[in-house]
């Protein structure tokens, strides 16, 4: 999709959920988690890029909701300053336990990092006296831009922090995608002997993609966490991983945009599904996904780049 | 301590087991810079597995590898690559989702020791060996296609254009004309080789096509059974009793 048109695609999104944000302020909640979850999205969107999937990337969401949530107990920081050391955690997390996992590939990837997400998951739950065990810990809600404001103007001002924050992380990973980096990144999923061969550490490069992958997921748990007030171990379980790797490919893996039309989707069809079919949303999701590997394998941003292109060509 | 050989690449027992197959057999072979060396030998010889060895992907049992003054004996295909190694595969191995010319990008960035999270690759790199090298290997008019969507012969090349923009001292080709039809494989050795004449590159071979043998190689070298069974002249080698007999058939 040529740049101007995807440019208007994005400026036309963000319009549409401002202006649905504002004139239906019970949105506010939703559209703030599917924006949270977008940018843990756009992290595993980087793996993908790389051509693996990782099954325990909530860990770093987790992490950084925790790390948030002891920041604001113990020194009632601003969300700006939380949003930021959030991420930073899980950046440096992300830089130890990469350390590891750049050696592995495939299944064995994906399996060695829920693993390391299984290890956080238990140690939340039994450390309880630290942790909170599992009811997780709360925090008290704390000043934005060094102001005190109320539940509603907090969610807003969040709110617009948050699509600020996915917009910038959005156009840093696309950045990123066309950069030397990014480029020996993604030619790690189709040849990582010629890119050894070129005198190029595959580890290297994936190292330093595993680390951004891990800061996005952070920025995504450090939002999370302040939208909710209240962090527990269920961030990083298991499910919440897979949950993650079913919206890029719901969304598209291609192109970050397509980890947020993905997060939004995933949001909004859980919640009409969990309000039409309790008890039982996880089937309109399964289908989703079904129908989506069917019929649009490049999710739903490939099917509107296709769509588009399509229409662009001369006839 | 250890003699360094004065050749640009030398072994010295070079030895390997696979199990009970000997595939190099203490190998003593040096290679001069500016030579022009084809190997031949049936499969199973072990010529790949020599180059392989060589080139850092497999370690060798027991011996030595020098090369361009230095021991390399174990060390990585990165490490051996950056001293001025290049290679190409029997199989050409390329960056399938990139288009040609992003797969030279790349192999600019890493001989100009480009690296970057924000620039992108056609910005932070110094494209201008990069163009040269499409021109010289003939693939500009492929520049900007999918690297996975050319022909063998001009991925054979383009193998070579990815080893060849790191401005290599020693070029080691696997087989640059398999996979090709009989009409090309002149046609691409001619491309290859003026390549290489022109950035006065040292070159390995390994080839099948005894033609192809004469015509381009200025020293032959005949692999069986893990060891090198005869090494000169083309003409000579081809004319040895035992190559006769066990390479390029009566």
């Amino acid at each position: 999709m040529g740049s101007p048109r995807l440019r208007l695609l994005v400026v036309a999104l963000l319009g549409l959920v401002l202006a649905l944000t504002l004139s239906l302020p019970w949105l506010k909640t939703p559209v703030l988690l599917a924006l949270s979850n977008g940018l843990a999205v756009l992290g595993v969107i980087v793996l993908i890029r790389a051509g693996q999937v990782s099954f325990g990337h909530a860990m770093f969401a987790c992490l950084a909701g925790y790390g948030v949530t002891f920041m604001a107990r113990a020194w009632h920081l601003d969300a700006l300053l939380l949003v930021a050391l959030g991420t930073a955690g899980a950046a440096l997390f992300g830089a130890l336990i990469g350390v590891f996992m750049v050696r592995y590939r495939g299944i064995f990837f994906g399996m060695l990092n829920l693993a390391f997400s299984m290890v956080l998951f238990s140690m939340l739950g039994k450390f309880g006296g630290l942790t909170g065990g599992t009811d997780g810990l709360r925090f008290d809600r704390p000043t934005i831009g060094f102001v005190h404001l109320e539940r509603e103007g907090f969610e807003t001002a969040l709110l617009f922090l948050a699509l600020a924050l996915a917009v910038l992380a959005g156009l840093a990973v696309q950045r990123y995608f066309t950069s030397v980096n990014g480029q020996a990144l993604a030619a790690i999923k189709t040849n990582e002997t010629r890119l050894e061969y070129l005198g190029i550490s595959a580890k290297r490069v994936f190292w330093g993609g595993y680390v951004l992958s891990a800061a996005m997921c952070g920025l995504g748990g450090s939002l999370f966490a302040l939208a909710q007030g209240l962090v527990t171990p269920e961030m990083g379980y298991w499910v919440r991983s897979g949950e993650v790797v079913f919206i890029a490919i719901l969304g598209g893996a291609g192109h970050a945009v397509g980890a947020f039309i993905g997060a939004f989707v995933f949001e909004f069809v859980k919640l009409y599904a969990a309000a039409l079919l309790t008890g039982a949303w996880q089937l309109a999701l399964g289908l989703v996904l079904i129908v989506m590997v069917f019929v649009a394998p490049t999710g739903i941003f490939g099917l509107m780049e296709t769509h588009l292109r399509a229409k662009a060509a001369p006839r | 301590m250890t003699t360094v050989p004065r050749g640009l690449l030398s072994t010295r027992g070079l030895s390997l087991k696979f199990g009970g197959v000997v595939a190099a057999d203490g190998i003593d072979f040096d290679l001069m810079a500016g030579e022009r060396l084809a190997v031949v030998g049936q499969n199973g010889a072990g010529k790949t597995t020599f180059i392989n060895i060589c080139t850092g992907y497999i370690k060798a049992t027991s011996g030595q590898v020098f090369f361009d003054g230095a021991e390399v004996t174990g060390q990585s295909p990165r490490a051996i690559t950056r001293r001025g190694l290049g290679r190409s595969f029997q199989l050409p191995q390329l960056f399938t989702e990139h288009t040609v010319r992003q797969c030279l990008l790349l192999a600019a960035s890493a001989v100009q020791r480009k690296t970057g999270l924000w620039r992108a690759l056609d910005q932070a790199v110094d494209a201008d060996e990069v163009d040269a090298t499409l021109e010289l290997l003939q693939l500009s008019g492929r520049a900007h296609d999918l690297s996975g969507s050319l022909p063998e012969g001009q991925r054979k090349l383009l193998d070579v254009a990815m080893a060849l923009v790191l401005r290599p001292k020693l070029m080691i080709m696997d087989e640059p004309t398999s996979g090709v039809s009989s009409d090309e494989k002149h046609q691409l050795m001619e491309v290859l080789m003026r390549a290489l004449d022109e950035r006065k590159v040292t070159s390995i071979f390994v080839e099948h096509d005894i033609d192809i043998v004469r015509r381009y190689a200025t020293r032959l070298a005949a692999w069986i059974a893990g060891k090198v069974a005869a090494d000169g002249k083309p003409e000579e080698v081809l004319r040895d009793p035992i190559v006769i007999k066990n390479v390029v058939g009566e």
